[in-house]
C-alpha cells in the first residue's frame, strides 16, 4: 500500500535522531567538558566537621592543676527540623522564660532554617543532664558542647595569658587555622600554642538537602582523628604567684622571682592584674574592651614589657664591672660629704660614714662612692678613647642580660633601654660627652631602662656568681633553657658585691644597712635598695635580694611605682616573698598587715 | 487456533519487547538506587518504592500478556466507545479526583490510585486512528483536519482543567500523526515558525520582533518581486505613513505607545498595499501581507498569553530554561541540581548506588520525572549515551515496524505510539539536562509509578498485536 506521503517517516526519523544527537552533545558538554558540575556536587553532599581536640593543662612547679577546661553546653537547633514541642517543659528544664525561647528561635530563623543556631549558651552541667534524658522529644535540637579554659585560681593572668577565636591575620599567616578557631593570644598561651592545641581531626560527613548528616564519607576513609593537647608543667608556684598578686594589690607594679639555679621563673607579677577568667568565653569581648579602656592599663605586662631606671640596684653591677676591669679594689675608698661633687656636676647623697670602702659603699648605697667607680672605668687609660671604653661597659651589661631580650618564652618581651655611644655622639656631639656627662648611669639613673625581668635575671647572675639560665616560665620544652650564660666578670669577684647586699640587709642596726626591713631571722638575705627617680612623678620604690646568700633558692626583683624610698615598699615586699617561698609561712605578720594595708592607686587619684 | 496462536508468538516483534524489558528493569534498577540506603531490607519491600515498582512491573507484563490476547479487531471496534467512555472518566475526575500536588488528576478507589490521563493517551491513539483510517478521507480537506483536531483537543481540554499541563500537551504531540497521514505541508511551517515567534517573543521586546517581521516581509517581497522599483515604492509608503504618525502623535500628545504605531500604520499601509496590489495583481504581496499581520498578531497574542494568562511558576520555567531569568534556588533550583547531579557524573559514572546528589533529595522528583538525573549521576556520560540510544533504536523500530503495516487503522495507531513516545523522551531528558522548560511528564517505562508503566506497556503492546497479526487483517 503505497502512500504519497510515506517520505515524510523520513522527517519523523531525522527529527528523531536531531534530538538524540543534541542530547547526547549536551550530555558531552555537561558531563565531560564542564568539570565545575562536579565542584557543585561535592559542595552540595559534604561538610568539613573538624574536631576539635582539648586543649592540654597547665600544672604549677609543685605539680597543682592550675588552667584547666570544662565543658560548656550550648543548645542548638536547625529551624527546619523543630516541630512542635513543649514549650513549657523545655523552658523549666532550662530555667528559661517563654519569650526568650521564642525570640532565640525566631532569630534562628530569620539566620538560616538548615543551619544550627544556638539557642541556649552555656549550659550548666546539671541542667544538661536533666535536658538529655528529654532531648528526645524536642525533634531539630541537639546539644553542642565545647570546652572553656578554666583556672583553679584565678591568679597568674599575665603567666597564663588567654584564648580566643582567630582573627583573619591568623588565619591567613597559618593554613591550620580556621575561621571559629580558638588560638593563644597570650603568655603560656601563646607561647605554647602548637603544644597545647594539639592535632584537629576532620570528619567529612555526607548531608542531604535539608543538611541533615547521613552518615561518614567512604566510610570515613579521608577522617583524621585529632589529637588531645599536651600538658604543660610550668615553673612558676602558684602559692607565691597568689601571695605576690595579694602584696601588689593597690601598688602598680612588678615582681619577678627566678629560680637562679635553672632560670625557672618562681614567680611573676605585674599589677594591677586582672582574673584570667574574665577573658573567657562569651563575656571575653566584652571585658576585653573594660580592660582595654583602663587607665591603669591592666592588660600591659610591666614585668616584661615596662623599661624602669635601676635606680641604686644598679651600683652592684658598676661594682663588679670596676672590679673586673681592676680600676676598683674591695679596698678602694672614697670619701663622701653629702654628695659628688665635680665641674659644676653635683649628685646628692645621703649623710653616712665617710670614707667608705667597697662593701661599706654596697651597704650604705653612697652615690658618691659609685660616681667615682663609673668614672675611673669610663676614663680607664687602658682605652684609648671614651666610646671603647664606654663599648667595654655596655658589653658588660649586656652579658648581663640587659639591653635585650632574653630569650624567654614569654611571647612579648622587650629590650630595655640601654643605648650605645652612637646615642650620645648624636645628643652631645662626638666630642661632646665624657664620663662625667653620663654621671647619673652610676647610681642606675638616665640612660638607661631595665624590664623587671632583666633586674631579676640580673640579681640571678649575682647570686650564681656569675651566670644565669634564660628565665622561662614552662619546663622541660626547650633545649636552650639549659644553657649557662655566663657574665664577663670573673665569679670571683661577686664576693665582695655579695658582702655588701648581706650587709645592706643583715648589717648592725645603726651602721647604715639601707634594707634591714627585708631581714628574715633564719634566711641570710642578700639585697640592694634602689629608688629611681622617674619624670612621672614619686621615685619609684626598687628592691633585688637573693637568698640564702650560700645556694641561693630565690632571687627576685621588685619594683612599686611611685613607691618612695627602696626600702619603703619593694624591700618588704621581696622579703615577705622569699619568706613565702622558703618558709611558706610568714612570721612577720606586722609587716605582711603594712604592705597589704597600703594603697598607692587611690591614694594617688585622691590627690 | 493453535497455528493462529504459533503465529503470533513467532511473528511478534521480539527485538521491541526486548528494548522494552531492558528499559524497565534499567528503571527498576534506578529507582532501587535512589531508594537505596543502607537498612534496605530486600527488593520485595512494598514500603518502599523500588518493591511497589516491581509488583507494577509483574502485573504489567501480566497485562502485556492479555493485551497481546485480545483480538485486534476488538480495538477496531471500540476504538469510540472507549474514546466516550475515557472522555466521561476525565470528566469525572474533576469532580471525584483526588487533589494532589494541586491537580484532581488521580481516582483514589481504596488503596489504589488511578490516573485517567495515563491511559487516555493509547486510548485517543486508537480513536484517531479509527477516523483518519476512514475511507476516503482526506487530510486536504479542511473540515477533516478539523474533526481529527477535535478528537485531539478534547482530552488537552479535559487535562488542562486538572490542571495536568505536562500531559495535555502530550496530546498536542499526536498532530504528528496528522502529519504524516497528509496534513498540508504548510501547517507544519506555521506551527515552526509559530514555536520559533513563541520563543523569540519571550527572549526580545515584541516591538523589535513585530518590526523584524516587518523587515523580513520586505525583504521576502524585494527577491519575489520582478520590478525593485514597487519594493522601494512600498517601503517608502511605509516609512512615510508611520513618520506622519509619529509626528501626530508628538504633536496632539496622544500618547500612543510604538508598538500601536506601528499597528497602525501597518493597518493603513496594509489597506493600500492592498488596493494597489489588486490594481497590479500582484498576488504574493498580499501572501506576505497576510503572513505578516498574522506573525504580528501572533506575536502579541503570545505575549498576552505569557504574562496574562500563564502562572507565574510556568512563565519562570520558561523563562529558566530560555536564559531570561536565572533563578537557581527558585524556579531553576531543580534544573539546577538536576544538571549538577548528571554533570558530576563524568564519563563513566560514579557506579551504582553511589550517587549523592540523587540520594539526598537534592533533585525533586528523582524516581519519577527526573529519574534520568540518577542515570546520568550513577552511570555517567556512558549511561546517558546508551539510554538516549535504546529509546532511539525504539522509536526507530516503532517508526519501521509501522510503516510495514499494511492497514491504515495499525499504522495511524503505530504514528500515535511513536508520538507520545517520542514526545515523552525529549521533554523528559530535555528538562533535566536544561534544554526545555520543566513539564512534569515522567520517562517512559523508567519513571517510577503503576499507572504510567501500565499505561505505556498497554500503548506498546496493543502495537506489537497489530502487528504481530497483520498478515491476517488482509
Amino acid at each position: 500500500m503505497k502512500n504519497q506521503y510515506a517520505n515524510r517517516k523520513f522527517v519523523l526519523g531525522g527529527l528523531l535522531v536531531l534530538f538524540g544527537l543534541i542530547y547526547i552533545i549536551k550530555l558531552f558538554q555537561l558531563q565531560i567538558l564542564d568539570t565545575s558540575y562536579r565542584l557543585s556536587a561535592d559542595n552540595n553532599v559534604l561538610t568539613f566537621v573538624p574536631q576539635h581536640p582539648a586543649r592540654g593543662l597547665i600544672y604549677d612547679r609543685n605539680g597543682e592543676l592550675v588552667v584547666y577546661n570544662e565543658a560548656a553546653y550550648d543548645l542548638m537547633a536547625v529551624p527546619s527540623q523543630v516541630s512542635d514541642f513543649d514549650t513549657l517543659d523545655l523552658c523549666e528544664t532550662l530555667n528559661l522564660n517563654k519569650e526568650t525561647l521564642i525570640t532565640k528561635l525566631q532569630d534562628a530563623k530569620g539566620y538560616s532554617r538548615y543551619i544550627p543556631s544556638p539557642v541556649v549558651t552555656q549550659i550548666s552541667s546539671v541542667n544538661y543532664a536533666k535536658l538529655q534524658e528529654k532531648l528526645y522529644k524536642y525533634p531539630g535540637f541537639y546539644v553542642q558542647s565545647r570546652t572553656l579554659r578554666k583556672y583553679s585560681r584565678n591568679i597568674g593572668a599575665h603567666i597564663l595569658g588567654y584564648v580566643g577565636e582567630v582573627d583573619e591575620k591568623a588565619i591567613s599567616k597559618n593554613s591550620y587555622y580556621k575561621l571559629g578557631d580558638y588560638i593563644g593570644i597570650s603568655g603560656i598561651e601563646k607561647s605554647y600554642e602548637t603544644a597545647l592545641r594539639g592535632q584537629k581531626g576532620l570528619n567529612i560527613y555526607l548531608v542531604d538537602v535539608h543538611s541533615r548528616r547521613k552518615g561518614p564519607y567512604q566510610n570515613g576513609r579521608f577522617d583524621t582523628v585529632a589529637i588531645v593537647g599536651s600538658n604543660l608543667t610550668a615553673c612558676f608556684d602558684v602559692n607565691l604567684q597568689e601571695y605576690g598578686e595579694k602584696l601588689m594589690s593597690n601598688k602598680i607594679g612588678s615582681i619577678v622571682a627566678i629560680e637562679p639555679s635553672t632560670g625557672e621563673v618562681l614567680s611573676l607579677i605585674s599589677s594591677p592584674s586582672y582574673k584570667p577568667s574574665l577573658l573567657v568565653g562569651r563575656v571575653r569581648s566584652e571585658n576585653y574592651l573594660k580592660l582595654m579602656k583602663d587607665t591603669l592599663k591592666p592588660l600591659f605586662n610591666r614585668a616584661l614589657m615596662a623599661s624602669y631606671p635601676p635606680g641604686s640596684t644598679f651600683k652592684t653591677i658598676n661594682g663588679l664591672i670596676g672590679l673586673q676591669e681592676k680600676v676598683l679594689f674591695p679596698s678602694t675608698s672614697y670619701s663622701c660629704n653629702l654628695g659628688y661633687y665635680a665641674r659644676g656636676v653635683h649628685v646628692g647623697c645621703h649623710a653616712h660614714d665617710s670614707p667608705l670602702m667597697l662593701i661599706d659603699a654596697v651597704k650604705n648605697s653612697c652615690n658618691s662612692y659609685f660616681c667615682n667607680v663609673f668614672r675611673s672605668i669610663l676614663d680607664d687609660p687602658k682605652f684609648p678613647d671614651i666610646h671603647d671604653s664606654f663599648l667595654n661597659w655596655r658589653n658588660h651589661l649586656l652579658s648581663f642580660g640587659l639591653g635585650q631580650k632574653l630569650g624567654t618564652d614569654f611571647p612579648n618581651e622587650l629590650n630595655g633601654f640601654l643605648p650605645e655611644a652612637s646615642y650620645f655622639d648624636r645628643y652631645y656631639g662626638e666630642k661632646g660627652w665624657s664620663s662625667l656627662t653620663l654621671i647619673s648611669l652610676s647610681i642606675g639613673q638616665g640612660e638607661i631602662g631595665l624590664t623587671p625581668l632583666q633586674m631579676a635575671n640580673m640579681t640571678a647572675v649575682i647570686a650564681n656568681r656569675g651566670y644565669y639560665f634564660s628565665p622561662h616560665i614552662v619546663r622541660n620544652q626547650n633545649e636552650d633553657n639549659l644553657q649557662k650564660h655566663f657574665s664577663s666578670i670573673d665569679s670571683s669577684y661577686y664576693s665582695t658585691i655579695i658582702e655588701g647586699m648581706d650587709l645592706a640587709v643583715n648589717g648592725i642596726p645603726g651602721t647604715g644597712s639601707t634594707a634591714r626591713i627585708a631581714r628574715i631571722d633564719s634566711i641570710i638575705v642578700c639585697g640592694k635598695t634602689g629608688t629611681a627617680q622617674n619624670p612621672h612623678g614619686d621615685d619609684h620604690s626598687v628592691f633585688i635580694a637573693f637568698a640564702p646568700k650560700d645556694n641561693p633558692q630565690i632571687a627576685i626583683s621588685v619594683l612599686v611605682e611611685n613607691g618612695g624610698y627602696g626600702a619603703t615598699y619593694a624591700a618588704p615586699i621581696a622579703s615577705l616573698m622569699i619568706e613565702k617561698y622558703l618558709k611558706e609561712k610568714i612570721k612577720r605578720k606586722w609587716l605582711e598587715d603594712y604592705i597589704l594595708k597600703t594603697d598607692l592607686i587611690h591614694e594617688q587619684q585622691e590627690e | 487456533m493453535s497455528s493462529r496462536r504459533n503465529n503470533i508468538w513467532v511473528n511478534i516483534d521480539w527485538s521491541i519487547i526486548g528494548i522494552y524489558l531492558v528499559l524497565v528493569f534499567l528503571g527498576w534498577v534506578n529507582i532501587y538506587s535512589v531508594e537505596y540506603n543502607e537498612d534496605t531490607k530486600g527488593i520485595f519491600d512494598i514500603s518502599h518504592r523500588y518493591g511497589k515498582q516491581l509488583i507494577w512491573i509483574i502485573l504489567a507484563l501480566v497485562l502485556a500478556f492479555i493485551f497481546i490476547i485480545i483480538d485486534t479487531n476488538f480495538y477496531m471496534y471500540f476504538a469510540y466507545p472507549l474514546y466516550i467512555l475515557m472522555m466521561v472518566l476525565l470528566i469525572a475526575v474533576l469532580f471525584l479526583g483526588k487533589e494532589i500536588h494541586g491537580a484532581k488528576s488521580w481516582f483514589a478507589i481504596g488503596g489504589f490510585q488511578f490516573q485517567p490521563s495515563e491511559f487516555a493517551k493509547f486510548i485517543t491513539g486508537l480513536a484517531l486512528a479509527r477516523f483518519l483510517s476512514t475511507t476516503g478521507l482526506n487530510l486536504q480537506n479542511y473540515r477533516q483536519i478539523v474533526k481529527s483536531f477535535i478528537i485531539l483537543a478534547l482530552p488537552v481540554i479535559l487535562i488542562l482543567l486538572q490542571p495536568d499541563t505536562g500531559s495535555s500537551l502530550v496530546y498536542a504531540s499526536l498532530a504528528i500523526v496528522l502529519f504524516r497521514e497528509g496534513l498540508p505541508g504548510i501547517y507544519a511551517i506555521i506551527g515552526l515558525a509559530m514555536a520559533v515567534l513563541f520563543i523569540l517573543t519571550l527572549l526580545f521586546n515584541k516591538l523589535y520582533v513585530a518590526l523584524g517581521l516587518i523587515f523580513l516581509a520586505f525583504l521576502f517581497y524585494f527577491l519575489l518581486e520582478p520590478k525593485k522599483r514597487n519594493v522601494f515604492i512600498g517601503f517608502a509608503i511605509f516609512a512615510v505613513s508611520g513618520g506622519i504618525f509619529k509626528i501626530v502623535n508628538e504633536l496632539f500628545s496622544w500618547n500612543l505607545s510604538n508598538s500601536l504605531i506601528i499597528l497602525i500604520n501597518l493597518g493603513v499601509t496594509g489597506i493600500i498595499f492592498t488596493v494597489l496590489s489588486y490594481i497590479h495583481k500582484l498576488k504574493h504581496v498580499l501572501a506576505i501581507f497576510l503572513f505578516v499581520v498574522g506573525a504580528i498578531t501572533f506575536t502579541y497574542s503570545v505575549d498576552y498569553v505569557f504574562h496574562n494568562i500563564l502562572e507565574e511558576h510556568q512563565q519562570k520555567r520558561i523563562n529558566v530554561v530560555l536564559g531570561v531569568e536565572s533563578d537557581p534556588l527558585g524556579s531553576g533550583y531543580n534544573v539546577n541540581q538536576s544538571k549538577i547531579a548528571i554533570g558530576s557524573g563524568g564519563f563513566w559514572g560514579k557506579g551504582f548506588l553511589r550517587g549523592t546528589q540523587t540520594k539526598f533529595n537534592f533533585v525533586p522528583e528523582q524516581s519519577t520525572d527526573f529519574i534520568f538525573c540518577t542515570i546520568g549521576e550513577e552511570w555517567g556520560f556512558v549511561g546517558g549515551v546508551v539510554l538516549i540510544s535504546l529509546f532511539m533504536l525504539l522509536l526507530l523500530r516503532i517508526l519501521y515496524v509501522a510503516e510495514r503495516q499494511r492497514t491504515k487503522f495499525n499504522r495511524i495507531y503505530g504514528y500515535s505510539v511513536f508520538s507520545i513516545l517520542f514526545f515523552h523522551f525529549v521533554i523528559n531528558i530535555g528538562m533535566t539536562i536544561g534544554l526545555v522548560p520543566v513539564i512534569g511528564i515522567p520517562l517512559p517505562f523508567i519513571s517510577y509509578g503503576g499507572s504510567s508503566l501500565w499505561a505505556f506497556t498497554i500503548l506498546i503492546f496493543i502495537f506489537l498485536k497489530m502487528d504481530a497479526s497483520r498478515t491476517e487483517s488482509l
